[in-house]
This record gives C-alpha cells, structure tokens and sequence, in this order.
C-alpha cells in the first residue's frame, strides 16, 4: 500500500543546529495495517508523517503509494487520499464555519460551484449521529463554539467521510481530558475497522500502543528501531516494551556517540 | 433629504469596494494594499471604454481589468515569494503609471458629454415613476447584484474553501484544499468588484482623475467594520454581506453630517484612517483593559507599601 524506501531528512544541514530527523528509513505498510507508533521526543515520528504528507520533499529515498511514486508530488494533491488527525483539536477545522460546511468541505462533493445538496446534509447527519454527541442537531452552528473533544471528533469524521487510503493520528487524543480521550479513540477504532482504513497512529501511551492496531513500530533517532506484529505484539507488555525500548535505543545512543566523535576527529 | 440621497448613493456604489473586501480581508484573510490602485484602475478604464461610445462594455471592462490586477497580486504573494502586503503595495504604485497611461498620459478624463450608463438609465426610465431616482436604481441594481453574487458564491465548495483558506491556514495546510488557488481566485473576484466601483463612481461623476481611489481601502476597510459592529460577526454570510453594504451607507452618512457641521471636505481620510484604528484597536484594548488595570494596581500597592 504504502512503501517507504530509506528516506533522509536533515534539517538545517551543514550548520551547528543540522538534525537529521529521518535516518535512511524504510518501512512497507501493508493494506488494512493498523500501526502504532511509540518513541521519545524528536524520534522522527511527526517528521515522518510530514514526508508521508509532503510537508516538505525528503532529502533521499522514494515514497510510493498503491505503486505510484508520490515523493515530489505537492502536498495539497497528496491529501486526497491522506486524512491526518494533529494533537491540537483546533487545528483540524474552520471555526467560524459551520459544521455542515466543514464537513462539505471535507466531502468535497460535486463541481467548483456546487453547494451542499440535502443529499449532504442527510449524508452529515447520519454520520455525525453516529458520535453520540448531539452534533447532527446542531449543523448550522459555528464549529468554534464546540469542545475541543467534539472539534477533534468532528475532524475525524472529516477525514474520513471520504475513506483516505491512510489514516494518520499524530496523537490525536493527548490534548485531551481522559475520558474524552477514551471515546474519541473508541470511534477511531470504529471507523477504522468499519471501513477498513490502513491507518498510523503516534502515541505516548504504552498500554494503547500494544491495545490497538495489529504492528508496533519503535522509532529512535529517525530510524525504525522495532518493528512487531501479529502475535508477537498481542504478546508485548508495557514492562517488555520499556525494557526494550532502553536496550535498542541504548545501542542506538552508543552508534551515536561513535560517530559523533568520527565526526570530531 | 437630497444629502441623504446623495449619501446613499455614494454609500451604495463605495459599498461595492466594501463588499470586495468583505472578500478579500473578512474572508480570505489578506490585506489586500492594491484597492485604492485598483479603484482608480476600473475608473480609468471602464472611463476610456465609454468614450469610445460603450457604456455597458465598460463596466465588464472595468472588470476584467480588476481581475487582471487581483490575479498579478495574488500571483505574486502565491508564486512569487513576495510577501502579502509587500504585493500589494508594488501592485498599487505600479499601476499610478498604468493607470495614467490608460487615461492616455493625462491624469484627468472628462465624460461631461458621454454616454454612461447613468445617461441610459435616465433615457430607459424616463417617464415611469422610478424616473427622477435613475442614478439610485442603476446603483441599487448593482449592489443587489454584487450581494446575491456573494452570498451564492460563498455557500459554494469554492467557496467554502476561500473561507477557510482565511479561517484556519493550518487546516488548509494539511487538507486537500490549495491555497494558491483560493487566493488567486478570490482576489481576483474581489478586484474586480473593487473595479467596478470605481468605473461606476467615474461614470456617476462624469470624470476620473488620477486619485480618485486614493483612501479608498481604508475608507471601504472603516464601512466594513462598522458594518460588522452592527451586524456581528457570528451571524450568517448573507447577513454580513448586507450589514457590509449598511456600513457604507452609514459611513457616508456620518460624513454627511460632519460636513454639514462645517467639517473641511479634506477631513475625509482622517476620519477614516481613525474609524479603522478605532474598530480594530478597540476590541484589543477591551482586552487588555483589566490586565493594564491589574498592573496598575499593583505598582500602586508597591508605591504605598
């Protein structure tokens, strides 16, 4: 589905700040994976997702989606079949539109002139009464009078009223209250699975990142440090996976420091 | 009640400038420097298209010509690397010398014996009841137009996402929606709206000189934030599009007032210029009032500690 073969990414290079953020990473994402995404800070996690979507063009390497090449392909045309979910809830929607024209616009249906047809609002409606949260009685409200909750809903919802061929959750529930949290990770589940979207999801939270999907990727340094699936990841406890994230990242720190000072002398 | 006429009038065919900001600034989100060259550009040119004996060409003229100048802004803040407000004062100085050039190296174009279509509507209406207002209806027709056009518009998936292109950029950012393209068509239909105001003030006038759009963003920017103290911002399009049009209307009426309490015509700019500070700086101060008390406060305790 999704093939990412060694893509660098460094930023700011040849100066005292360059970070290399994505280190020669490959990583072959199958139809239908569910991937959880666990790594310390600056691990490369978000930066991957920005070369998933263009954000910026990588440095090295290929990006091939269902066997087309899209490593220079711009961003806005990449996100037709990307849906992206960010940790801030208010970065996902238009707060003075309505809900119902947000939704339009992530629907995308009809020409240039077209307008939201009650086909549409039929369409809105249904889905949005599947949140449970009273939105599909409210359609012609400004979506910035929601809570950050149902904002972080309602863009779920709009990136995915048009099934994207990946999903991809930048921690999409840590801005959070818990049991907010918890209900918008259920319906994640729930939209996944009903229509089967191939879907990455970054997170900070252990016990979710063994709980969810079917493949666990470790990042460290802009490399995938762990990749386990099937049952080999049901098998996987929060203790085991502390454990060895501290071994990989450990000998990862080590080959660091080598080339540090290869680089020093 | 001719003062209130003359306002309204005035009011109405500025109000067309007015609207196109409520495109560009209220919805799109840019500063758009280039209205006052572009007023005087759909003047100019709407102006030479009538003399040479086309009233009604001139206004599509005039048009087309605002849509030219909206797409050279929006192209060079989109593809250029020009910064936003930067495009926008290039294109405006630009077009002094274009604009010059259009009225054929004069800076002033009479239209005393043209026919506009203010003289069409006068001959048209003549002897029906709506005879003695011709000037009000044509301007009238126009403005409705302009409205209804937005207020469509607005409402459509091109539309929408011109709107949120203003309203959340980091959404666009990472939606399928290309900003470049909502910027270039949104500017250009706001230009050519700005144009169009203009053609029409020149043919209402019977005259164009070379400044006849300077201050016109800041006058059209201060109707509009009236407009939206009236009418607020939360409510629907359609409505805001009315209460912009209501903002050049009492815009113009204030003025009128003013002059007739013996105020210079020249106060003009200045009254516009402090209406903007005012609309804009308000609502910031409002906000910062209780935090500049609470520090007040404090140094006062400290003082008598």
């Amino acid at each position: 589905m999704l093939e990412i073969q060694g893509i660098s990414k460094t930023f700011n290079p040849g100066t005292q700040d360059a970070k290399k953020a994505l280190d020669d990473l490959s990583l072959h994402v199958n139809k239908g994976d569910f991937i959880t995404i666990i790594g310390a800070n600056g691990a490369g996690k978000s930066t991957l997702f920005n070369a998933i979507c263009g954000n910026f063009i990588v440095d090295s390497g290929k990006i091939v989606m269902d066997g087309k090449d899209i490593t220079f392909m711009p961003d806005h045309l990449r996100a037709k079949s990307i849906g992206r979910l960010f940790q801030d809830p208010m970065r996902g929607s238009a707060p003075n539109m309505s809900i119902e024209e947000n939704l339009a616009l992530a629907a995308g249906h009809g020409g240039w002139l077209a307008r939201i047809s009650k086909h549409d609002r039929e369409l809105f409606r249904e889905r949005l009464s599947q949140l449970g949260m009273g939105l599909e009685d409210r359609m012609r409200q400004p979506v910035g009078l929601l809570s950050g909750g149902q904002r972080q809903a309602l863009t779920l919802m709009m990136a995915t009223i048009n099934p994207p061929k990946i999903l991809l959750l930048d921690e999409h529930t840590a801005a959070l209250d818990p049991g907010t949290a918890e209900k918008v990770l259920d319906l994640t589940k729930r939209i996944v699975e009903k229509d089967n979207i191939t879907c990455m999801m970054v997170t900070h939270n252990m016990q979710s990142a063994i709980d969810l999907g079917n493949r666990l990727l470790m990042m460290n340094h802009g490399k995938a440090i762990l990749d386990v699936e099937g049952p080999a990841k049901s098998a996987l406890t929060v203790q085991v996976l502390v454990d060895l994230f501290r071994t990989k990242a450990g000998s990862e720190l080590q080959t660091d420091r080598m080339l540090l000072t290869d680089n020093d002398n | 009640m001719d003062l209130i006429l003359t306002a309204l009038e005035l009011g109405l065919m500025s109000s067309l400038t007015v609207l196109a900001l409520f495109l560009s600034y209220s919805m799109l989100g840019v500063c758009d420097l280039s209205t006052d060259g572009c007023f005087t550009f759909g003047a100019a040119v709407g102006a030479v298209v009538a003399l040479s004996g086309h009233p009604f060409l001139a206004i599509l003229a005039a048009m087309g010509a605002g849509a030219l100048s909206g797409f050279v802004t929006a192209f060079l803040q989109t593809k250029m690397g020009v910064d936003s407000l930067l495009s926008g004062i290039v294109v405006n100085t630009g077009l002094y010398s274009i604009n010059i050039a259009v009225m054929g190296n004069s800076s002033l174009l009479n239209m005393n014996k043209t026919e506009t279509i203010f003289t069409k509507a006068k001959a048209l209406l003549g002897g029906s009841f709506l005879g003695p207002q011709y000037k009000l209806v044509v301007i009238v027709l126009f403005a409705a137009l302009v409205v209804l056009f937005l207020a469509f518009f607005l409402k459509t998936r091109i539309g929408l996402a011109i709107r949120a292109t203003g309203d959340n950029p980091d959404m666009v950012r990472s939606s399928s929606i290309n900003p470049v393209k909502t910027t270039i068509i949104g500017l250009c239909i706001s230009n050519s709206f700005t144009a169009l105001s203009g053609c029409l003030l020149a043919q209402y006038q019977k005259s164009v000189n070379v400044n006849i759009g300077s201050g016109m963003l800041t006058i059209a920017l201060a109707s509009l934030l009236i407009g939206n103290t009236f009418i607020g911002r939360r409510r629907p399009i359609s409505l805001r599009l009315v209460g912009a049009v209501l903002g050049a209307f009492i815009f113009r009426l204030v003025y009128t007032a003013a002059l007739r309490l013996n105020m210079p015509a020249f106060m003009l700019k200045l009254v516009s210029s402090v209406i903007v500070v005012i609309a804009i700086s308000g609502p910031y101060l409002q906000q910062r009032f209780p935090l500049l008390m609470r520090k007040l406060g404090k140094k006062g305790r400290t003082r008598n500690a």
